[in-house]
């Protein structure tokens, strides 16, 4: 399983994300349909966005699935996060008041 | 997830946002962030395995804050109002430090034995180092910070990166502040929300403007000249404020949220300011150092639905402290450890991501399934609204009665006569313990001690009835309004002392 504080990058957009909380299912964690891969390696050169999958992500916004997975956008892209073919959901937070 | 990126992700969003003023120094987020690399060169520079901090904070702290995360070692910021004795002994525990010291400070701590460099050195030394950027690990220890130790040696509890940003990451959302929103802090940077407020600000989009000592009068300027919209105060602070804002009708018309902590603030205060400010958001915020600042907050809604309520139930969360923050959970548990329902009083135990309960040579004090001990006295309502009864070290035990001080304090602070109380249990030959309340008189009053005690009387169990009452011009605090009772109890043995010896000779 991917450890948490991982930080990930697309291969076909300009998303990157950090592993807040890990699961299994993010082993097989895609940003515009095509895995995700370590902050730094170099991009597989004939991938490209799959138009399925161009909805976007969202600078500093959560993203989780069903089974308790959550990762954190640190840069946004054109791709949409999913688990296999099933996209991620954004994580609704309730807006607090600032208290410090 | 370390710290290092919450500023990271600020400065790639919004780098020409002002993410700090503090006196004449301004900094855009982009300018916090080359800061900060610069800083980070500094200490890897020195060698040192620990950045600590003595001075007043301003942009100091989140510059240091973000500084020793990128250098990869662990940050404290010290209480500057302590002796040179008292520093040098926690210096002394921490690993080879490099001391920054505001230049008011330097002669206090230069003796100590460490690496020593002014507040203003280190900003100069920055500005032209070779930046550093380590990525520490999630675990790794981020922030150190003491305990104030007023009935104890001050402990080192030890918050890590992942501790920290689950805290900002869980109660902030990114980027949410508008434009416009500027934060005013005051709260003293060895605190721990003086280093929740960094954090959570900068990653909320929030201009800082620190306040870096105290005056009533300075921190309504302040508000007025840059448009403040949010801050925080401990108890003392908003008694002062309150005082101003009393002798002179001013409008702070940009302020639109006023969170209020630290420890506990007497309910005819919130009353008063609440009707001073009608058209500010009052956020009750309680936490601990051990849990990354905040985890419950009576929100504004809360606040005015209290005020409004004819329901007693409801009417009574005024004096709560609201709800917890999401990863929070929270467990009342009785003294055999089950844990208790609402409405009963019992040890409060709370467990999430952003809950340290680690200290440097004691280790972590959670229990098998990571709840935290908080040692706080509570209680949850039927609707979820926890209410804190003081600390459990507090506790009087009169006669083989469990006695919880609040309890009788919050009944006293409502008599008109007094302004301030604190009820505490020197000990006794016969009753183990006696209940000693001590009174500041409102302003002209001169309460007769007898009528206070069947104040308390009629509202409580005859139990609760204070055996003593004795009067004080104020209360010892500390300079973030925790009152010290250990002082009291102590000034109060020797009085008692001092009366059986006079006694005894006759």
């Amino acid at each position: 399983m991917i450890k948490n504080g991982t930080r990930l990058q697309s291969q076909v957009c300009d998303t990157q994300v950090i592993v807040v909380r890990s699961a299994d299912s993010l082993d097989d964690l895609r940003a515009g349909g095509v895995p995700m891969v370590p902050i730094g390696t170099d991009a597989s050169g004939d991938a490209t966005l799959d138009p399925e999958f161009s909805g976007g992500t969202v600078m500093g916004k959560r993203y989780v699935d069903e089974t308790g997975a959550e990762v954190l956008v640190t840069k946004a892209g054109a791709g949409t996060l999913s688990v296999g073919t099933t996209a991620l959901n954004l994580k609704e937070a309730k807006p607090l008041p600032a208290s410090d | 997830m370390s710290i290092s990126l919450l500023l990271e992700m600020a400065a790639s969003s919004n780098p020409d946002r002002t993410a700090v003023v503090s006196g004449e120094l301004r900094l855009t987020t982009s300018e916090l962030s080359e800061l900060a690399d610069g800083g980070a060169g500094v200490i890897a520079a020195s060698g040192a395995q620990h950045a600590a901090y003595v001075g007043t904070g301003g942009a100091l702290l989140p510059l240091l804050l973000f500084s020793s995360a990128r250098a990869g070692v662990a940050f404290t910021p010290l209480n500057y109002r302590l002796s040179e004795d008292g520093l040098r002994q926690l210096i002394d525990r921490l690993p080879t430090p490099l001391v920054i010291a505001d230049a008011e400070y330097r002669d206090v701590v230069v003796d100590a034995g460490k690496q020593v460099i002014t507040s203003d050195e280190f900003i100069a030394a920055a500005r032209t180092a070779e930046p550093a950027a380590e990525f520490p690990d999630s675990d790794q220890v981020a922030v150190v910070l003491f305990t104030s130790g007023t009935t104890s040696r001050p402990k080192a509890v030890e918050l890590t990166h992942n501790n920290l940003t689950s805290y900002v990451t869980g109660t902030v959302e990114f980027d949410s502040a508008d434009p416009a929103d500027a934060a005013l802090i005051c709260v003293p940077p060895y605190h721990i929300a003086g280093v929740g407020a960094a954090l959570s600000n900068l990653y909320a989009g929030r201009k800082m403007v620190y306040l870096r000592q105290f005056d009533p009068n300075q921190w309504v300027r302040l508000v007025r000249d840059e448009g403040v919209t949010t801050a925080t105060v401990v108890p003392t602070m908003l008694d002062r404020i309150v005082s101003v804002l009393e002798a002179e009708a001013i409008e702070l018309s940009t302020l639109r949220n006023l969170a209020y902590g630290g420890s506990k603030v007497a309910l005819p205060l919130v009353r008063k300011a609440l009707g001073l400010l009608p058209d500010v958001g009052f956020v009750n915020a309680y936490g601990l150092t051990e849990t990354s600042s905040t985890i419950a907050v009576l929100t504004p809604d809360d606040h005015r639905i209290a005020l409004a309520a004819s329901d007693d139930a409801v009417a009574r969360r005024l004096g709560s402290v609201g709800q917890p923050v999401p990863g929070i959970e929270v467990q009342i548990r009785g003294e055999d450890g089950t844990v208790l329902g609402s409405g009963q009083a019992g040890e409060l135990f709370v467990r999430g991501e952003q809950v340290s309960g680690r200290y440097t040579d004691i280790g972590s004090v959670l229990d098998a399934d990571g709840w935290f001990p908080t040692k706080d006295v509570a209680m949850l309502d039927e609707g979820g609204y926890l209410f804190i009864g003081g600390r459990s070290d507090d506790t009087i035990i009169r006669g083989g009665e469990n006695i919880a001080p609040a309890e009788i304090e919050d009944v006293l602070v409502e008599h008109p006569a007094v302004r301030d109380c604190v009820v505490v249990g020197p000990e006794d030959p016969e009753w183990g313990q006696i209940i000693v309340a001590v009174v500041v008189p409102a302003q002209g009053a001169a309460p007769d001690p007898d009528e206070l005690r069947s104040h308390v009387r009629v509202h409580l169990r005859g139990s609760r009835t204070p055996d003593r009452v004795v009067f004080r011009d104020e209360l010892p605090t500390n300079a973030t309004g925790k009152v010290l009772r250990r002082e009291l109890v102590d000034e109060l043995s020797r009085a008692r002392e001092k009366q059986e010896k006079l006694r005894s000779r006759t």
